[in-house]
């Protein structure tokens, strides 16, 4: 049984803390919970647009708890974005923040203050598997439908993981920093609830003061962040501030540059917290690799070892496993967290399990002699804007689908985009914004006489940023 | 330039947004002022006025306007 069908053993404990700072017990979640999934009353496919709230908390966990297969959806995502991932999936309901419910067609069958639960009126033309439990967007920024099918075995077998190289405790309280619907948030509150533990519920940002008095009035034991956030608590001079509720910090989301995890090492050591450096990808659930503290300093830079229950090898260019230390090739993870696939459409929701335990994770890595691994680079085109995952190619296509011909390319935390058409610059800024969730802060446009590309018509992406 | 075409200045470069915006510009009211646009800004106003602020202050700037009684405590007449 999965450990939210259990959660009652936790009682009178106190399960989340709102931004006002009223404590719901697990019992009240639980009540709240049931009585959200009652109202869908058997499994199916619901679409959940995520706030840091107890409402939808609530109603996530009761999906989960009824069998009922929630996607889950960034708040911000563009209405054309929605409209085609309902037009793809055809979810029976929709359980989203109630001031955007009026903009939708539907049968109002469940609302609290704050969330509305609608009947869809779909035709249910699909099937789900039997182990499907979640569906998580894999670069939510472009709209894409590509959604990764998570097992109820998946979550199960990496919050238990996480729970035990985090040594979370019951008493611990983590604050939220980053959405319900990314990966990394959300195994954030997996692995508080399956530790009887709590979960501070805000979505204010650490550039807000408010986020900082409620992290001290409601003594926050730690949080979590990619690496922009890390940017941000220098820019704050985190090394003055003091928490002494603070007992761990934990970074993730895209690889740290070794001489800022460094200094966040010394903070931390100076402060008597651990820093501790993770890896994952939603396809893994969210963990496959960490960092003991104890190692911190002498591995800074390393995403560590493999979680309790998985493994790593490296494949060679003919996918052959490299057994000498220090030598790069793709990082290939075995665990019981790696998730069954994607899924396109809701054709795909009724596939089997198509990884069988192992995923190739694309990112290029090597080994050490004491067996910790270093992520060395990507060789997918992709990047991380500020902790989301955006596809380059996924970008490109819709750019070339709105008449705008370009090339995309650039490192984490900043996407160049390449065009040749001086008339549309401002089109295109305009269209990034409007269209996609792509963080305006995020992306750059340069203006290229052509395209540069190979004799079969490839584009050189290398020479890009020479021209400009 | 005088200091509050730099102040101005500061705003509209790390947002991309026009001085008639400014009166009304506020953390989070629009996508460009988010935690990541917060951190440009106040990387933009202490190179151009060659401050540095406090913590409490960056995480309380939260309107243009009330951004200009910070600028005083830095000795900075707008």
């Amino acid at each position: 049984m999965a450990f939210w069908n259990t959660l009652e053993r936790f009682g009178e404990r106190t399960a989340l803390i709102t931004e006002t700072g009223e404590h719901i017990a697990y019992n009240a979640l639980l009540a709240q919970a049931d009585e959200i999934a009652g109202a869908v009353g058997r499994r199916c496919l619901v679409f959940l647009m995520c706030r840091n709230c107890v409402d939808a908390a609530a109603g996530y966990v009761g999906f989960l708890r009824r069998g009922i297969v929630p996607v889950l959806l960034a708040e911000n995502l563009d209405t054309s974005m929605l409209e085609g991932l309902l037009e793809s999936y055809r979810p029976a309901y929709f359980y989203l923040p109630s001031e955007k419910a009026s903009e939708l067609s539907g049968a109002m069958v469940w609302r609290s203050e704050s969330y509305t639960l609608l009947h869809l009126p779909y035709e249910q033309d699909y099937k789900l598997s039997d182990e499907l439990a979640l569906l998580l967007t894999t670069s939510g920024s472009t709209g894409s439908p590509k959604l990764v099918r998570q097992s109820l075995q998946n979550i199960e077998a990496n919050t238990q993981a996480i729970v035990e190289y985090l040594d979370i405790l019951p008493e611990d309280r983590a604050i939220t920093t980053l959405p319900m619907q990314y990966t990394y948030g959300l195994s954030i509150l997996h692995s508080h609830l399956y530790a009887g533990a709590a979960v501070i519920l805000t979505d204010k940002t650490l550039m807000e003061k408010s986020f900082w008095v409620l992290l001290e009035e409601q003594k926050a034991t730690t949080f979590g962040g990619v690496p922009y956030i890390y940017e941000i608590l220098k820019k704050l001079r985190f090394n003055r501030m003091d928490f002494p509720s603070l007992r761990y910090l934990t970074q993730a989301g895209g690889k740290l540059p070794k001489e800022r995890a460094e200094e966040f090492i010394q903070i931390c050591k100076e402060k008597n917290m651990k820093f501790i450096v993770m890896y994952g990808q939603t396809e893994a659930t969210a963990r496959m690799a960490y960092l003991p503290w104890e190692y911190a300093e002498s591995k800074a830079a390393s995403i560590g070892i493999a979680i309790p229950g998985g493994e790593f090898w490296l494949a060679d260019g003919e996918g052959n496993p490299i057994l000498e230390p220090e030598v790069t090739g793709e990082l290939i993870y075995r665990g019981p967290n790696v998730t069954l696939g994607y899924a396109e459409n809701r054709f795909d929701l009724c596939r089997p399990d198509e990884n069988h335990g192992e995923l190739h994770t694309g990112d290029m890595a090597k080994r050490d002699a004491d067996g910790f691994y270093y992520i060395v680079g990507r060789k997918k085109r992709f990047l991380k804007l500020f902790g989301s995952r955006v596809n380059l190619d996924e970008v490109e296509g819709l750019l070339n689908k709105a008449g705008i011909p370009c090339a995309c390319t650039g490192v984490d935390d900043r996407l160049d985009i390449y065009i040749t058409d001086e008339s549309k610059m401002e089109y295109t800024a305009r269209f990034i914004k409007e269209h996609t969730a792509i963080n305006p802060n995020g992306f750059h446009l340069h203006l290229i006489k052509e395209i540069p590309r190979s004799d079969s018509g490839k584009v050189l992406y290398s020479a890009l940023g020479v021209q400009s | 330039m005088t200091n509050i075409e730099k102040y101005n200045e500061a705003f509209i470069e790390s947002f991309g947004v026009t001085a008639e915006q400014l009166p009304s510009l506020a953390y989070q009211e629009i996508p460009e002022w988010d935690s990541v646009g917060h951190m440009q800004l106040i990387a933009a106003l202490e190179d151009a006025f060659d401050i540095m602020f406090d913590t409490d202050d960056i995480i309380d700037f939260n309107s243009y306007e009330k951004g200009k009684e910070f600028m005083a405590k830095y000795e900075v007449e707008l």
